[in-house]
């Protein structure tokens, strides 16, 4: 490509005031319209949560809406409490158990791997970010319950009724759908998009870092562990922070896997619900006007949660980045 | 034979003293490390392989008929008497659902990226970037409840152009963010010399900034677009569903239309076993889709690649 | 991305050649019980149409009903319960004018249980199920229920309840009778369609009560009848309030509504007093406003009297599909109460409703 050519051209162009000053103005209104737009829309969402949702805060109070524990339809009594554990024990629980896995695949496909494989690897893992929660809903419906069912489920249940029936209580009754499937499928869910994000941070290390570790004479777990990991901790914390509000959000594979029960305690083999999960189950069914602004009220607590989420994984972000300038 | 390696303060000061034993340590160590890694990416894989394999077998039956393509659903006693019945009217609504919502966020979301990353001083960005940030956490229902206030209720009928909508608010914030991780690549150099030329501000977005990082600006859209075709939840309430074909081409946007997540999630609720096949059918019809904006976005960043060398 | 447009714009122009200027499309939404019965109406009725009248219907459940009638998104409600007074004033403030509720099949709810060794057909009554659902009844080896079923031998195994986690027109149907044969569930829990369960386990959607009560030994539930014979799921036979033992079939759910009705049909037929009448049973209806363009769904006059056409065709000729989808035939006297209430039915003054039952010859 000959670059003076280009330029000489650019430098041909009429560069009139007005179509200077004005097309700037213009441009800029027009972005800065859009990007408004998605201010805009954020806020409108948020309005119309607690507008539609407002009678039960005024009825309940904000925080007792919070904290109640009772949803019951027929007294006309709502509480968002057990929906908000039932949210938390999922996510913190899918997190968990799907963090070390996903850092590890991360670790592997960016440090390990030959390039053909780690290719190969992240073709996967960002195709199985995009598989739909329905997709996967539909699976753990018609495989993984009855699958647990049979062989974790039931069986741990039978020989605790034998043997400990002191946990029978924490256990609950053996439904395939219930906390343990749903915080599996969580699991599985949000695995691709914790090992992506910390994948592009390890990726960011300058080289410069790994080098002079090795240079050292450090094996490459070591360089791994004292130069890169560190350099890219904050992007890792802020990516499974990000999964975690993934986790709190995600909706149709939860619904059809929890089992969508109102009532606390949870139980591990018991059937629980989440904050999404009662929305889109009860949504198509409230009759009564409290109850349908009751689930506007939920969704506009959920709105509350992922908004404080993404706060501190803005702020973490920006606070670790500060050692290593990464990201 | 010991190395000895120059003792260095911190971290790194482990390694200062460097004996057989304590090298064949920290190599079995390295090996060890590197077994547990195969293993969590095996423990990781697998079981999402095993979820797109399981769907792919129990739906390819559905999927190689011809009238999975060509017929309506209708009603269950068609699929229980083995009467002609398929997904044709939900594949032609998921088509008109997606592509509007397309319409109507590429340019949104685009300019909200251009705004964030070309106008970094602006005072608004931040709270768009937190905003934005929380509007793509928030549960996809949400954003279908919002088209159902914003849209069926003052239209008084559920409709393909509803569902397009909430569908775009799902797009929207992946676009924004996508737009500008691509954008700030851009090395501000370009800008520099665009604008030291005289050109005005937004030729230089417009003909030099956008084309350089068009790569990933379609990356982008691909991503958002595959993300939000697999969403069932902001439907359910806004293109609602439809067992049959549409009598006129307005009424995929003006009507009722039925699109493959919502009705996947209808199939696989249902209590017949025919149903259930037409739903794994469903899921394979998605993986494709899935998969092929996928396939492209590899093209299209490999022709990228291609050029830079 | 241009040839994906190409292609919908395509597949457009190529639908809207086949489409002829006169087809109509009517929009219904509600219970998921008679679904598979009214989208097999749909079948039949273009086919006798020739395919210019498609009925869309989609099950969204009895409340999503109601409220989507109510919001006149949808040109009829379908609902296992009924309009309540605070329903039809609402609408009639909404500037709807009278609502009616027509039946157009009836259903009936089972009790599906999952006891190895146990097949169809362990007897219940009102009393014993309302106690197992409160609680109070925790083991299948319970006296109360060995009294009922003599012959059987009862594993001793806890009992898991599951009910509905999602509102529903079949949970009205169960609690009502509940409500109806015991004081203690009337007041502690009472009737709707989703309640305060006082224990249990939920599953989502009859589908998803059906699957638990398959995978647990000793759970009990209860479902739509059509789900437990299509699942194939062990159900109870009730004893109703004459005291007979009576097996949920077709001819017993009709039974269970051959008491007089009202005008209105706003009744719900749980606990018959019919001597061979299947207690919990009830009525889907079907939602319609009196005057027709008061719906904003409905916004030309073919579309209305297609409608009422449809509506008439299904409980008359469509009523021959029930049977073999193990749905139940409306009774005489509730084809007559809604031959009544058609007649009611206008367009912006004119008696529609009337013209269209003269011309079907009713």
């Amino acid at each position: 490509m000959d670059r003076t050519l280009t330029a000489s051209e650019l430098i041909r162009r009429p560069t009139h005031p007005i179509y200077r000053r004005l097309g700037d103005r213009v441009f800029q209104v027009v972005v800065v319209t859009l990007g408004l737009s998605i201010i805009a829309l954020a806020l409108l969402l948020a309005e119309v949560l607690l507008v539609e949702g407002w009678e039960p805060l005024r009825r309940f109070g904000f925080f007792g809406f919070l904290t109640g524990t009772t949803w019951d339809p027929v007294r006309g009594v709502f509480g968002t409490w057990p929906f908000i554990v039932g949210t938390l024990i999922t996510a913190v629980a899918s997190l968990a158990l799907s963090f070390l896995p996903a850092i590890g695949v991360a670790i592997f496909s960016a440090e390990y791997a030959p390039r053909w494989l780690a290719s190969i690897i992240d073709t996967i893992v960002d195709l199985l970010a995009a598989v739909p929660s329905v997709v996967v809903g539909i699976w753990g419906i018609f495989v993984l319950v009855p699958l647990m069912q049979n062989h974790v489920y039931l069986p741990v249940y039978y020989w605790a009724f034998e043997n400990a029936p002191g946990l029978l209580p924490v256990l609950g009754p053996p439904a395939g759908y219930n906390l343990v499937t749903a915080t599996i499928v969580l699991a599985l869910m949000i695995v691709p998009y914790t090992t992506a994000l910390a994948r592009d941070a390890i990726r960011l290390v300058p080289r410069s870092q790994r080098e002079a570790a090795r240079a050292l004479g450090a094996t490459r777990w070591e360089v791994m562990r004292m130069a890169v990991l560190p350099y890219a901790r904050g992007a890792i914390v802020a990516g499974a922070i990000l999964s975690f509000g993934r986790a709190i959000g995600e909706t149709m594979a939860v619904a059809m896997l929890i089992g969508n029960s109102n009532t606390l305690p949870f139980t591990f083999f018991g059937p629980a619900a989440t904050m999404p999960s009662v929305i889109v189950n009860e949504f198509r069914e409230a009759v009564e006007d409290l109850h349908l602004a009751s689930l506007m009220t939920v969704g506009f607590y959920l709105f509350l949660i992922s908004l404080t989420v993404n706060l501190i994984a803005a702020w973490l972000q920006r606070k670790l980045a500060v050692g290593g300038r990464a990201l | 034979m010991a190395v000895t390696a120059p003792a260095a303060p911190g971290t790194l000061g482990r390694l200062a003293t460097v004996t057989p034993e304590n090298l064949r340590r920290r190599y079995r160590r390295d090996r060890l490390m590197i077994g547990l890694l195969v293993v969590a990416t095996t423990v990781v894989l697998v079981p999402l392989l095993i979820i797109v394999w399981y769907v792919v077998s129990n739906g390819i039956s559905a999927v190689l008929t011809a009238d999975f393509y060509t017929q309506d659903l209708g009603s269950p006693a068609r699929a229980l008497q083995g009467r002609p019945t398929g997904l044709g009217h939900t594949i032609l609504g998921t088509m008109v659902v997606d592509g509007l919502a397309l319409l109507i966020a590429v340019p949104i979301g685009v300019g909200a990226g251009i705004m964030l990353s070309e106008y970094p001083d602006h005072p608004l960005n931040p709270v768009l970037r937190i905003l934005n940030d929380t509007l793509n956490g928030m549960p996809a229902i949400l954003k279908g409840l919002l088209a159902f206030s914003l849209i069926v209720k003052p239209m008084g009928t559920f409709s393909g152009f509803s569902g397009a909508v909430a569908l775009a608010f799902v797009m929207l914030p992946i676009l924004a963010r996508a737009t500008e991780g691509v954008l700030r690549i851009i090395p501000w150099s370009i800008r520099e010399a665009g604008l030291a030329l005289g050109l005005p501000r937004w030729r230089v977005v417009l003909n030099t900034v956008l084309p350089a990082a068009r790569v990933g600006v379609v990356t982008g859209i691909l991503i958002a677009f595959a993300r939000a075709a697999g969403e069932a939840a902001p439907l359910l309430f806004t293109s609602f569903g439809n067992n049959f074909f549409s009598s006129t081409p307005l009424r995929y946007l003006m009507g009722p239309v039925d699109t493959l997540p919502a009705r996947l999630y209808s199939l696989a609720i249902s209590p017949y076993k025919e149903w259930h096949a037409m739903g794994w059918g469903a899921g394979v019809i998605l993986l494709v889709l899935v998969i092929v904006t996928f396939v492209g976005t590899r093209i299209v960043t490999r022709a990228r690649h291609t050029t830079d060398l | 991305m241009r040839k994906m447009f190409t292609m919908i714009a395509a597949t457009l122009l190529a639908t809207a050649t086949i489409a002829s200027a006169q087809q109509v499309e009517l929009l219904g939404a509600g219970a998921t019980f008679p679904a598979p019965l009214v989208t097999s109406m749909a079948d039949e009725y273009r086919d006798v149409t020739d395919g210019r009248v498609t009925v869309n219907y989609q099950s969204i459940g009895s409340g999503g009903g109601i409220r989507q009638f109510t919001e006149q998104t949808v040109m009829f409600g379908m609902s296992e319960a009924f309009l309540n007074d605070d329903q039809l004033a609402a609408i009639a403030e909404a500037g709807g004018g009278i609502a009616f509720n027509l039946p157009i099949t009836l259903g009936d709810v089972v009790v599906t249980y999952n006891l190895p060794g146990v097949e169809t057909g362990l007897v219940f009554d009102g009393d014993t199920i309302a106690e197992i659902f409160l609680g109070n009844i925790t083991t299948w080896a319970d006296p109360q229920i060995a009294a009922l079923n003599p012959d059987v031998r009862l594993p001793p195994l806890p009992i898991t309840v599951v009910h509905r986690s999602d509102g529903s027109g079949t949970t009205n149907v169960f609690t009502n009778y509940l409500t109806k044969v015991s004081p203690a569930w009337n007041e502690r829990v009472g009737f709707a369609t989703s309640v305060n369960w006082p224990t249990g386990i939920g599953g989502n959607g009859n589908e998803g009560v059906a699957g638990v009560v398959q995978n647990t030994p000793g759970a009990i539930g209860y479902n739509s009848a059509v789900y437990a014979v299509l699942n194939d799921i062990a159900y109870g036979y009730v004893v109703n309030k004459s005291g007979n033992v009576i097996e949920p079939s077709l001819e017993a759910t009709s039974l269970a509504a051959d008491v007089p009705l009202p005008a209105d049909t706003r009744i719900l037929v749980t606990d018959t007093e019919a001597p061979e009448g299947y207690p919990i049973a009830g009525f889907a209806w079907m939602l319609m406003y009196e005057n027709l363009d008061a719906n904003n769904a409905i916004s030309t006059r073919t579309e209305a009297e297609e409608l009422l056409k449809f509506i008439v065709w299904a409980i008359t000729d469509g009523q021959d599909l029930a049977e073999p989808l193990a749905f139940s035939r409306i009774p005489a006297a509730v084809l007559q109460l809604n031959f009544d209430m058609i007649r009611q039915m206008k367009w912006q003054g004119e008696d529609l409703g009337a013209q269209v039952l003269a011309a079907a010859g009713y």
